[in-house]
Order: structure tokens, then sequence, then C-alpha cells
């Protein structure tokens, strides 16, 4: 019997696969089911790889047998393998005319081949002529191609084909039209930019699929420029008004719920559109308080489209009544026994918590179970979450928590995320220096090399500058707190890279500040340092400055230095370096021990690392030295441009910019050659004025040409420019960089690398917004957190009576207050919006469609009762979880045979029937006409072992 | 927008793989070994999604086969989640009670519903009926070859009933 089922069930494969007649990619499928190990399927498919290899060299391959080829070949690349020898063949394929080869060759190149493969162009042909093919199959094959195949040169190629596509009589075609523009649109937006009313003129369409379709083409539009789309607001709202009452056709519904997918999508556009509008949001309340009453929570369907009403509501300009659904919403997500909606639940918190702060202390005790939960991911969405909610009442809390789970884990994209993270917030709420400074050496001791190096060099500056405050003791207790908590941590081992960095510069800058310290105890960890990671240049470079700046604050002080001998010994190590700036390094510090103390103190002065430097980029202080050359006969300076010949050298930029559309394939015939414009222009040497210019001399070109032109020109504008082409054009720049004094940090103090211009102010900012930020105090939620995270209370006591002073808070109340201020009278949106009989003047073209189409739904949804019997399949039973059911029923069955893996067993026999019933399915599948297939237990389990 | 589709074992074998932004193979198997060590390896009842190199992995189990999907941070998980089982639902309809097996030995046509439902990296049809018509429309070419065959599987699955 079992034996009889198994060739009932091969036959059925052979049958179905409609290739699938030859035994031998039945066998080979079968032992690579069977191989127990990685190596013994590589095995197999090598073989499989030199069998094929041989067999296409073969000459007249019958046509069938080559398409069982190609399959193979299919099967051997999703395997992880190469079998970029038989690419050709599937390119070869694409070319037959007979459709279901035609078809095989498609899905073929589409999986085998990216976009910037050397075998599209072969491609490109083919695809033209199917796009004109009779045949709707044909042409959605090759739709199916080119969304996946044409790249940004090849697009010019297929495009006006698409575009008459867009028109087809098949709703099949129109929407894998609308998707290939969509793709083109993200491949290169210039090229459709001219087709997009196409996109407005599709979400009218009859067919509702094709409608669902222009909504993606149609988000990715609106993300880029809301404006120009405010007016399909109403037209937006009102489709979804009509999804959610169910005028789709009834093939739309999925669980129950009509057009999910379809509406989730409207969810999100309008997200876009409302935010910070409040027109467009009003109208969008409605709908939105409608969708909240009626989604079906008890579904997962019908709690994406929940979260998605969430996410929408957190975009658009909030009421006070929505926003409580939302939270309602939230709230239940967050009791649930799931997962996946604790995490939905954490998710939508984190986007209202900017709204209405005060939501998330009732959940604090949710938040704070997902945050102890085992699941990984929860946990990082809950830190994400907190991340968000930190105020510099929790900041320490929340810190510290992210700190010891960011040690513990192994994930280096994410550690570096969430050590960027903490980073920022200790920037931005410390509450002492003496917090922030051990939080960050906590940071960078694990996770140093991981976090970018501008947050190192933030903090040098940070200690450089103090805390943007005119106390200049606070400063020195900081820098001072630094210093000891960095002697002491300097002779842990193996130190990231990046934090000896940090500790070198500053023990060398503020190591000997207060006299605590030696300069000799200083210099000798210096040392240390430079000996214990002698193979790290930037370290021995960064603390061989170090030293330099010890030795010279000393001179300068009048003290006699005398040099340790392990110094002397690495610096005579350095004298000799492989590495040109360490050797730099030593004998600029070499040279510095036999000054005297007035020049190594106009050298190095004491704590200058934030003074600016004036540089004078014209080396105008040589120009007597120059006149005198030139005087005695040298030649003048001819710069290397002048040199190298005027004109070949036009202007680079607009050179540039020129190129760049000229690079790609072209598909037309060559333009007349023009009258070259660079020989005139640089003959042309007399300043002309901008306007004229370009109507002059451009004359001859075509306009898109001149507009091109015209706006890489604009780019280069720069004030008192006096010729166009050739060598003057990096002068402005150069000048104007001048007129804005450049912000570099003391070169020989040591920080060559600090990046110049505005950074310094922008680290005063936080601090400054530290400030204003009124932390909110609710001791309910201290209590628990108190309580939860343990022993945090009496520091943060401490730290209350020490920066007491801002924490009465005047804005605790302020947000949420103001909000209701801002919409009075936001619930009432005007009656005519419910009126779908009667559109509103600017949505007239786009509901009139709907209006047919309701007639074409209504006469369809009669059809479907009639075909109910079809449906009827699915809802026999329960009725959401049939469908479900049948897939469990397979692992009922299987789990049966095989029951080592008992814990899904359970999991899953709870819900799932028995397999009577599965059987009984299976029979009246088999009635209803779709293809026959049997559970066959045994050779699965052949199979798979 | 999905950047791509996976299906996996519990044994941790490839059985379906679709890529929708650019991936050179050597990066899709470093994507799927690292993947499928960290799907295989979860918990029943956690979150069916994990957070991946900025990206988000949805992933659910039906019997012993994990459906991937790859999203952008910003997309909706449940939605996505929920695509994945109109997928399953519709590979259901169409092998009939599918099962693994059906998968293994006709990826081929898993590819072409996969083709019909998702393009580019985004949904295009939510509706069955609208896949099935069109994906039936294709198999007729294939029918007339195939009805003999067929004929005589049916007679044997009605033997061992």
């Amino acid at each position: 019997m079992e034996q009889l089922k198994t060739i009932g069930r091969e036959l059925a494969m052979g049958s179905q696969g409609g290739f699938g007649q030859s035994k031998e990619f039945l066998d080979l499928v079968k032992s690579i089911g069977e191989a127990r190990s990685k190596a013994e399927e590589d095995r197999i498919v090598l073989s499989e790889i030199e069998i094929l290899k041989r067999r296409l060299l073969e000459p007249d391959i019958p046509k069938r047998k080559m398409k069982e080829y190609i399959i193979r070949l299919v099967y051997i690349e999703m395997l992880g393998h190469d079998a970029s020898f038989g690419y050709i063949h599937a390119v070869k394929m694409t070319h037959d005319d007979n459709l279901l080869l035609k078809r095989t060759g498609y899905l073929a190149v589409t999986l085998f081949l990216n976009e910037d493969h050397d075998l599209i162009i072969l491609i490109v042909n083919t695809i033209q002529k199917d796009l004109r093919s009779d045949n709707f199959l044909v042409v959605c094959a090759a739709l199916n191609a080119i969304c996946r195949l044409i790249n940004e040169e090849t697009i010019p190629a297929v495009l006006p084909q698409v575009v008459d596509l867009l028109n087809h009589q098949k709703e099949a075609v129109r929407k894998k039209a609308i998707m290939a523009l969509h793709r083109f649109h993200r491949k290169s937006p210039s090229s459709v930019s001219h087709l997009i009313s196409n996109f407005r003129k599709r979400l009218c369409d009859n067919d509702p699929g094709v409608m669902g379709a222009t909504l993606c083409p149609l988000f990715d539009l609106i993300s880029e420029d809301v404006t120009s789309y405010k007016d399909l607001v109403s037209s937006f709202v009102s489709i979804l008004k009509q999804v959610t009452e169910r005028r789709l056709p009834k093939s739309y519904d999925y669980h129950q719920m009509p057009a999910p997918f379809i509406q989730i999508k409207l969810l999100k556009i309008m997200a876009l559109l409302g935010s910070g509008d409040k027109s467009a949001s009003e109208i969008m309340y409605m709908v939105l308080g409608d969708l909240f009453r009626k989604c079906d929570s008890s579904t997962n369907i019908g709690n994406a489209i929940l979260y998605e009403c969430i996410r929408c509501i957190s975009c658009i300009l909030p009421s006070p009544k929505l926003l409580e659904a939302a939270a309602e919403a939230i709230s239940k997500f967050l009791k649930s026994d799931s997962h996946n909606l604790k995490y939905m639940g954490i998710d939508g918190l984190g986007r209202l918590i900017k709204i209405s702060p005060d939501i998330a202390e009732q959940h604090q005790l949710a938040v704070i179970d997902c945050l102890e939960d085992p699941d990984d991911t929860l946990k990082r969405k809950t830190f994400e979450l907190l991340y968000k909610m930190t105020k510099s009442s929790n900041v320490e809390v929340i810190v510290d928590r992210m700190i010891d789970y960011m040690i513990s884990i192994n994930d280096n994209h994410y550690k570096t995320e969430i050590a960027s993270r903490c980073v920022e917030l200790a920037e931005q709420f410390a509450p002492s220096n003496q917090w922030f400074i051990q939080t960050m050496n906590k940071v960078f001791e694990h996770a140093g090399d991981l976090v970018n190096i501008k947050v190192a060099h933030n903090l040098m500056r940070l200690i450089a500058e103090g805390f943007g405050e005119d106390d200049d003791d606070a400063d020195s207790k900081l820098r001072l707190s630094a210093v000891e908590s960095y002697l002491k941590i300097i002779s842990e081992p193996k130190l990231p890279s990046l934090f000896l960095q940090v500790i070198s510069w500053v023990l060398g800058e503020y190591g000997t500040a207060d006299g605590k310290y030696s300069a000799s105890y200083i210099s000798g960890k210096l040392c240390d340092v430079a000996d214990a990671y002698s193979s790290d240049e930037t370290v021995k470079g960064y603390a061989v400055s170090a030293l330099m700046k010890i030795y010279a604050f000393e001179i300068a002080s009048g003290r006699k230095v005398d040099v340790l001998p392990e110094c002397q010994s690495l610096i005579e190590e350095l004298l000799a370096s492989h590495s040109t700036d360490l050797q730099q390094r030593a004998y600029e510090l070499q040279a510095l021990l036999a000054l005297d103390a007035r020049a190594v103190e106009s050298i190095i002065p004491l704590d200058a690392s934030c003074e600016d430097i004036e540089v004078d980029k014209d080396l105008s202080f040589l120009n007597g030295y120059i006149q005198q050359a030139i005087e005695s006969g040298a030649q003048p300076y001819v710069s290397e441009r002048e040199r190298s010949g005027m004109f070949e050298t036009t202007d680079y930029h607009s050179q540039d910019h020129h190129e760049v559309p000229s690079h790609a394939l072209r598909f037309e015939a060559y333009e007349l050659p023009k009258p070259s414009v660079p020989q005139q222009a640089s003959t042309e040497l007399v300043p002309v004025p901008e306007p004229s210019y370009y109507s002059e001399s451009h004359q001859p070109i075509p306009t898109s040409l001149v507009s091109e032109r015209d706006s890489s020109e604009i780019k280069l504008r720069l004030d008192g420019v006096k010729q166009k082409w050739g060598r003057p054009n990096y002068q402005p720049t150069a000048s104007s960089s001048q007129n804005t004094p450049s912000i570099t940090q003391q070169a020989p103090n040591g920080t060559a690398t600090h990046s110049d211009g505005g950074v310094g102010s922008s680290s005063s900012k936080p601090r400054s917004s530290y400030e204003s930020k009124k932390p909110e105090v609710d001791p309910e939620k201290q209590r628990l957190a108190a309580s939860l995270f343990g022993g945090s209370s009496s520091s943060r006591s401490d730290r209350k009576s020490s920066s007491g002073g801002h924490k009465p808070a005047k804005g605790t109340s302020n947000k949420p207050a103001t909000i209701p201020r801002e919409n009075p009278t936001p619930v009432q949106p005007p009656p005519d919006l419910l009126d779908f009989g009667e559109p509103t003047a600017t949505s007239v073209t786009t509901i009139d469609p709907f209006k047919e189409l309701e007639g074409l739904l209504d006469s369809s949804s009669s059809q479907d009762g009639g075909s109910a019997d079809v449906m009827g399949l699915y809802s026999d039973g329960a009725p959401v979880t049939t469908t479900t059911t049948s897939v469990d029923s397979l692992l009922s069955e299987l789990s049966d045979s095989s029951k080592g893996n008992s814990r899904t067993y359970q999991s899953q026999t709870s819900k799932g029937p028995n397999s009577k019933e599965a059987l009984e399915k299976d029979a009246l599948v088999r009635q209803m006409g779709v293809n026959p297939t049997s559970q066959n237990p045994t050779l699965f389990k052949d199979l798979l072992g | 927008m999905i950047h791509f589709v996976l299906l996996v074992s519990r044994q941790g074998k490839v059985r379906l793989t679709k890529w929708y932004s650019p991936y050179t193979q050597k990066e899709r198997s470093k994507v799927i070994r690292e993947l499928s060590g960290v799907i295989l390896n979860r918990g029943p009842k956690l979150c069916n999604f994990i957070e991946w190199r900025g990206y988000k992995v949805v992933y659910k189990r039906y019997a012993s086969l994990y459906f991937c999907m790859c999203i952008d941070e910003a997309d909706n998980e449940l939605e996505v989640l929920e695509i994945i089982h109109h997928y399953v639902e519709i590979l259901d309809r169409y092998f009939g009670s599918v099962c693994e097996l059906d998968l293994i030995f006709n990826f081929h046509k898993a590819y072409y519903i996969l083709d019909e439902l998702l393009i580019a990296g985004e949904l295009q049809e939510s509706s069955k009926k609208t896949i099935a018509r069109i994906i039936s429309a294709q198999d007729q070419l294939v029918e007339a070859a195939k009805e003999e065959a067929s004929s005589i599987s049916n007679i044997i699955a009605q033997a061992t009933k």
C-alpha cells in the first residue's frame, strides 16, 4: 500500500512537472534530499554540474531536453553553486517561439542574471518583440523579465512599449506594466518623470488589482514630493472608505477583511500626505476612526491594519480622539500573549510617544517585561523605545541597561548601533560630568573598535571645550576626572585602539594640568601604551604627540625636564621607524626638547587645543622672498594647468556634468554635429554678464542641453567670477573658503585629524538642548523604575539635588496640553465627505470610475454567490482557520511519522485537525479539479531522513 | 520593499530563493547561511521577526518549511507575515494541500506563482482568484501533454484511499 502511494506520488510529480519525465532529475532532487551533510550535497551538485556541462555541449539537443537542463541549472544555482556556464542557453531559450519554453527561459534568466550582466543586451531585443505579442501571456512573461533585468541604460529601449501597454485590455498586463514603470522610476527617476500622470490615470482603473498595484509607485512618488499630490487626498480617503465598506469584489477579501493589502498601502500614503497638513489630516480622521471600530483584532491581518492606522495617526496632525483609539489598540497589543503583537505594540508606543509622552506611563510594566524577555528581537525593539523616551531623569538607568546589553551581544552590526545610541544619549542628557566620562569609557572599552571615529573626536572636543558653560572650574574638574579614570583604565590589557587614542590625547593635554600627577608619571604611562601596542601606529603617534605636549608644558613652566630612559629608548626607536609619520613626530619631539622655554611656549601653548589657527593660504609672508627671487632673475611661477595648455583644460566641472547623461547607451540615431562650444568660449576672454552669456553662446544647442548646462553652471556660480573656462574657476572657491575662517585644531598639539568648520559649535548645541529640555518627573514611574532596576534611587535623588535647578518642570504638562488646543474641533469633518455619491470637486475624475466599479462589483458579487462552492472549500468549517489547517494538516501527519520533533508537534496539534479530515479535504480538492497530490509520509521520510 | 524571499527546510536545506535586490552568488550563500542559522534556532513562541543588518526578516514556519522575507525597516511586519501566508494559501490551493515535496519537485511552479504575487519586491496582486486564473491560463498550455499521466495518478490515488 505504502509503495503504491509512493508510485502515485512520483507519477503525479512527473506529470505535474511537465518536464519531469526524466528520471535523472528526480534522482538528483532525491539524492540531494537524502544528503546527510552539506559536503555530500556539494559533491552531488558538483557532479551534476559536470554532467550538465557535458550535456550542454552536445549538438542538436531536443528542446524538451534543453528545458529540463535549464530547470536543473536553476536548481543548482538555487543551492548556491555557480551555473554561469549555462546562462547563455537560458538566454537562447527566451528567443524560442513556444511559449512554454520561452517562459522557462525568462524564468531562468530572471533568476540567473542581475541587471548589470553582460548578457542582458542579448535579451532586450527579444523583450521588445515579446511586448508586441498578441498573446497576453507572452507579454506578461516579458514584463516580468523587464522588472528584473532592465537597467538604466536599457530603459529607453522598452519604455515606449511599456507605456502603450498601460492601456492593454487585459488587466494582468496593465498591472505588470505599472509595476515595470515603477521599477524604472526606482532605477532612474528621470527616465519616467514625464509619465507620472499615467500613474494617476491608472488609479482610476476599473480593475481593483491594477488600482492596488498603482498605489506602489504612487507611494514612492508621494514620499519624494508630497505637495504635488495633495489634490489626491480626498480620492485616497474615498477609496479607503469604499474598500472598508466592502465595495470591492469578494475575491479581494482576505480572512474576512476587505482587500487588506490595499488598505495598508492607502494608509501608508495617507500618512505621507497628512503629515503636517491640517486640512488633509482632518479629511482622514473620519475614515481612520471607522477603521479602528471595524478592524477585527482577532486576526493577524486585522492587527496589521490597526498597526498601520497607528502609524498613520502618529504621522498626521494628531486628533485627541484618534490618539485615544490608537492608545487603546496599543495596549491591546501589549497585553496580548503573542510576541509579534507585543513587538508591534512597542513599536507603536515608540511612535506615539513623540506626540503624547504620557502614554508610556501606563504601559511601564509591559515595557519592562519586554525588556526582560528572552526574545532578542523584542528586546532590541524595546531598547529602541527606551532610546526614544530617554530624558535627563531616566538617562542613567536606560544607558546602563543599554551598555549591559551591548556587552552581552556578539552581533557587531547591532553593537555599533547601540553604542552610538549610548553615546548620543550620554552627550545629550548626561546628569554629571563624572557619569558622562564613565559611560563613555564603558562604551569605548567594550565597543571601541566599532564606534565611529567621530565619536572619539567629539569626546576629545567635549573634554577640551567643557560643557559649553563659562565655568572654568567645572571644566577643569571634568578634565581631572577624565584623567583620573583614564589612568585607572590604561593598564588594562587589550583596549581598543580608538579608546587609546582618546586616552593618549587627554593625558597629553591635561595629564599634568593641575599638578596632581607628575610629568614623569604620565609620560611613563604613555610609554607603556606605546610599547604595549607597538603594532598600532596610530596609537603610537598619539602617544608620542602626548609626550611632546607634556614635555613642552614642563619646559614652558620652567621646570627641568628629565626624560625617562624608556622614553628615550622609545624616541630612538621611532627615529628609525618605517612609518614616516612616527619618524617625524619623534624628530619633532627631539628638536623640541632642545629648545628654550619661550620658543616652546609659542610652539605648544598650554591648553590651546580649541584655539583657532589663522591659516595664510596665500602664503603672503613669502611675497618678499619671491620678489627678491624674481628681481635676481628667476622665472615667475607658471601654474601647472597653464603649463599643460589652456585649450585642453576646459572647465572640469561642466564636463563632468555633461558626460553623465551621454554616458548611457543610446537607442536612437546620433544628432547632427554642433559647433564646438568650449573652443568658442575659451577664446572669448572678455567678461560677459551671465544671463546674456547663456542666451548668446548656446543658441545652436537644443534646449534640453541648454537647460542641463544651465543647471551645472548654476552650481558653479561664484561671486566675482570673471572667466568661464579653465584655471580661474578654482580660485574663487579657495578665496571663499578663506573668507570663512576655517576652524582647525592646533596642528602641533597632535590632533591634526580634527574635522574643521562648524563642528565645534554643534557640540555645544546638545548641551544647550539638554538645558532647555524639561525633564518630567512622575513619582509613580520613578518608584516603579527604581524598584525594577534596583539601587538607582539613591543616585537618582543625589543627582536630583545636584542638578535640581531645572527640575521643577514647567513643561511637564506642556505637550499634552497643547495638542487639544491646536485642534479644538477636529472631530467633525465636513459632511460632504460622507457622501460618496456626490464627490467633491477636486476628486471628480478619480471617483467616477469607482462608481462604474460599483456597478461591476455588484454583478460580480452575485457571481461570487454562484461560484461560492469553490470558496466553500475554504469556508466550510471555522471561517478563518480552515485554510491554515489544510497546511497544518500536513504537519500533523508529517510529525506523526517523525516524532523526533515533538515540540512543534505539540504546538500545532491543538490547531490542526486530524488526518482523516485532511484526507477528506484532499478528496474534496481532487473533486474540485485542482491538481491531485496525495499525502505520503513515507516518501517524505525517505527523502528527508 | 521585499529584498528577497527564502524558503528553507528545518534541516537548513534551501527550497526556493528569489532575490529582488542585487546580491552576488557569494553574498547569497552568506545571507542564507547566516539567516538559516538564526531562524532555525529560534524558539517557537518568539517573534516572527528579526532585525538583521539594518533590515528586518519576517519568517513563518509551515510544517517543516520556513518562509522568510527580508524587508525594509519601515515596512509593516504583520503585513509581510500575511503576504507569506497569502502565498502559502495560493500554493495550497494550486497544489491541493501543499507539502514540502510539492515545492521540492515543482520549485519552478512555485516561482511562477511567486512571480504573479510579487514583482520587483512589491505585492502586485492581492486576489487569490486573479492569481489562480492567470496561473491556470498558463498551465492550460501544458495541460494537453500531461492529461494522460495525471489520469493514471488519479486512479492510483483513488486506489490508495
